[in-house]
């Protein structure tokens, strides 16, 4: 299968550039990048897709089994890498997807030169001395809240999208697919998602790596973040003024900053 | 409107009653503003009433987010936020805030987000409608949904296993014989097709082969097959002719008072020393094809009557020699009778594959199979069932 297709993936910016791959993380799809990916067209070679499931994505490609960890995902964008020939990567993946980057450096440490990690979090559920911000019981209680949104889940949306005056084409693709995804898929990668658990991963990375963290993030909380930075050697960690989960909507330009220094653009 | 009389006077009752502080506070719906970041700004008087907070435990203290269970707040983080900034509104949303005693009150939210002229939001407006029973409707439903879907599983398993118990599922070894089976029930295989054949040894050198297709299908076509079967094989052993088995299969179906009947072709095999000798009787079924080397295939036997439906009807039989190289196929007529649009397979569609064909029987077998699905774009009208007898 043919992965640009079956991920839905995209292309911005000179082909010379240095890649930069977007990877959006457990709810949306890329289009969670609309207002930061562009800011970086002008220097790097821009690649955003979908994961399986979501979005634009080739949802006949969603097997149970390969996706029933992040290794399954993670095997998705080393295979996006190798159709595009992309070397010396900038993987930047929001929430979840921190750490499916992370797996795929771990594989094939030589492709990629940077990692940047947007609230990332190797586990939700505490343990004994870890803090992950979710008791098990919470986490039951989110699957649960998916199956009761179910019927949201499936209508068909018609959103009004917010207009972007620069990039009015962007506006125009958004009409059908932005947040929808089968609900099936958004339950089982809910749960890959919040019962995984990558904390002894994080000590094997040796990708420069940069941690986002957001201010009062209540999926990802400070405490998390902290974890994330001591355990990779030589990351760096920042800490945004922007609140909730995902800066790159609610604070695009604060988080394109502090990218854009990370890789010296 | 004319006149002063009492709908008059109740209408401007009512349109002084409803002014716009009353209109917000009273309102038959939770209504609250938040700024940007989620922190609650003002709230009316029916959300206050619904939960038990007081409005100066909310206002500039909490945000929306953390009036929800912690389902939701994961959801509206992942889901809620980011389509209210990508969107400007989110609709219809299912959530629990939890009040201010812990209960859990279900609500559907509307919310849209209000932007200032340069397009920076500025403020939520969020309307929460009560969704108690609703949403105890909705659990009803998807605990309906997810029965329904145990039962349909369980229901699928069982027609499988039973089709499994019906046709062998690789005819056994017969020595001095290459013998191949294929069966491809109708759809996607959920319901008990009504093809089958069987593959047993009666004495040395001295094999039946039977295939048929029961009337109908489902669980009571499976009752007759696992008959059918059971019959022919305890009567073959007491009659070495196809023609006397038939009959008494014909006696047992129509006194076990079914209204199915079957067509089959009966295939007793004897070895002898120049090959296998080879008699056959067909009830109501299409007729096997007899392939030699070098030679367009050959329909061999006679048609019969069917079998179960009429006592008493005189059958023939059919006597060949296959010598070396040679084949018989047999079939049922979800081959021929295999559909495109108004076109049919037919006789001559199974003619095109079988004619030229020397290999071992399984190579046969799945041609033909594999040409009539493809044929019907790989969703079979009927079920399928083709079975090759080869001399070596």
């Amino acid at each position: 299968m043919d992965p640009l297709a079956r991920n839905n993936v995209r292309l911005f910016g000179g082909v010379d550039g240095q890649p930069m791959l977007f990877s959006h993380g457990f709810g949306c799809d890329q289009h969670m990048w609309r207002f930061v990916a562009p800011e970086f067209e002008d220097r790097f070679r821009v690649a955003l897709f979908d994961h399986v499931g979501a979005g634009g994505s080739d949802q006949s490609a969603y097997d149970v089994a390969k996706y029933s960890s992040l290794d399954g995902y993670a095997t998705d964008v080393l295979e996006i890498c190798e159709a595009l020939d992309l070397r010396d990567v900038i993987f930047v993946g929001h929430s979840v997807s921190s750490m499916i980057g992370m797996l795929a450096a771990l594989r094939e440490p030589d492709r990629f030169a940077k990692l940047v990690m947007v609230g990332p979090s190797p586990r939700y559920i505490d343990d004994d001395g870890y803090v992950g911000g979710f008791s098990e019981a919470d986490i039951t209680e989110l699957l649960e809240s998916l199956d009761s949104n179910y019927l949201g889940w499936s209508t068909a949306m018609a959103p009004v999208i917010m207009g972007n005056t620069e990039r009015p084409e962007l506006g125009q693709e958004l009409t059908e697919s932005f947040c929808r995804a089968d609900p099936a898929i958004a339950k089982r990668f809910a749960e890959v998602t919040f019962l995984s658990d990558n904390r002894d991963d994080l000590a094997r990375v040796r990708v420069p790596t940069l941690v986002l963290q957001c201010s009062k993030d209540v999926i990802a909380p400070d405490s998390v973040g902290e974890f994330v930075h001591q355990r990779i050697a030589g990351s760096r960690l920042v800490t945004l003024t922007a609140t909730g989960h995902c800066p790159n909507l609610s604070a695009p330009d604060e988080t394109t900053a502090v990218i854009r220094q990370f890789v010296g653009a | 409107m004319t006149g002063a009389g009492p709908a008059q006077e109740a209408f401007q009752e009512a349109l002084l009653e409803d002014d716009p502080e009353l209109l917000y506070d009273r309102a038959p719906c939770g209504y609250l503003s938040t700024a940007p970041d989620g922190t609650i700004v003002k709230v009316n008087q029916t959300f206050l009433s619904w939960t038990g907070f007081r409005r100066e435990g909310l206002v500039g203290r909490r945000t929306f987010a953390q009036l929800l269970s912690v389902g939701g707040r994961i959801y509206h983080e992942t889901h809620y936020a980011p389509m209210l900034r990508m969107q400007g509104s989110a609709r219809e949303l299912a959530l629990d805030v939890v009040t201010a005693d812990g209960r859990r009150l279900p609500v559907l939210v509307n919310a849209v987000l209000e932007r200032d002229p340069h397009g920076e939001p500025r403020v939520v407006r969020v309307a929460l409608f009560d969704a108690t029973d609703r949403r105890e409707y909705e659990r009803e439903l998807l605990r309906e949904k997810h029965r329904a879907e145990q039962s349909e599983a369980r229901a699928r398993a069982l027609a499988q296993t039973l089709q499994q118990t019906l046709i062998p599922p690789t005819p056994p070894h017969v020595p001095g014989l290459d013998v191949a089976g294929v069966y491809r029930p109708a759809g996607t295989g959920e319901e008990v097709g009504g093809d089958f054949y069987d593959v047993f040894q009666v004495a040395e050198d001295d094999w039946v082969v039977i295939l048929g297709d029961i009337c109908g299908k489902g669980v009571e076509a499976a009752v007759v097959t696992a008959l059918v079967r059971y019959t022919v094989r305890a009567v073959s052993v007491q009659t070495p002719d196809p023609v006397e088995a038939l009959s008494r299969l014909n006696e047992v179906l129509i006194a076990q008072g079914t209204d199915r009947f079957c067509t089959v072709v009966l295939l007793r095999l004897r070895r002898t020393d120049r090959g296998w000798n080879a008699t056959l009787s067909v009830g109501g079924h299409p007729l096997p094809l007899h392939l030699k080397q070098g030679q367009p295939a050959e329909v061999v036997g006679e048609p019969g009557p069917l079998v179960g439906a009429f006592p008493g009807v005189a059958r023939t039989e059919t006597d060949l020699l296959l010598s070396s190289g040679e084949m018989l196929l047999l079939y049922t007529d979800g081959v021929t009778e295999g559909r495109r649009g108004r076109e049919m397979y037919g006789e001559h569609g199974l003619l095109r594959v079988v004619n030229g064909h020397a290999g071992p029987a399984a190579e046969l077998a799945d041609a033909v199979l594999h040409d009539v699905l493809e044929y019907q774009e790989h969703l079979a009208r009927d079920d399928i069932a083709v079975v090759v007898v080869r001399v070596p």
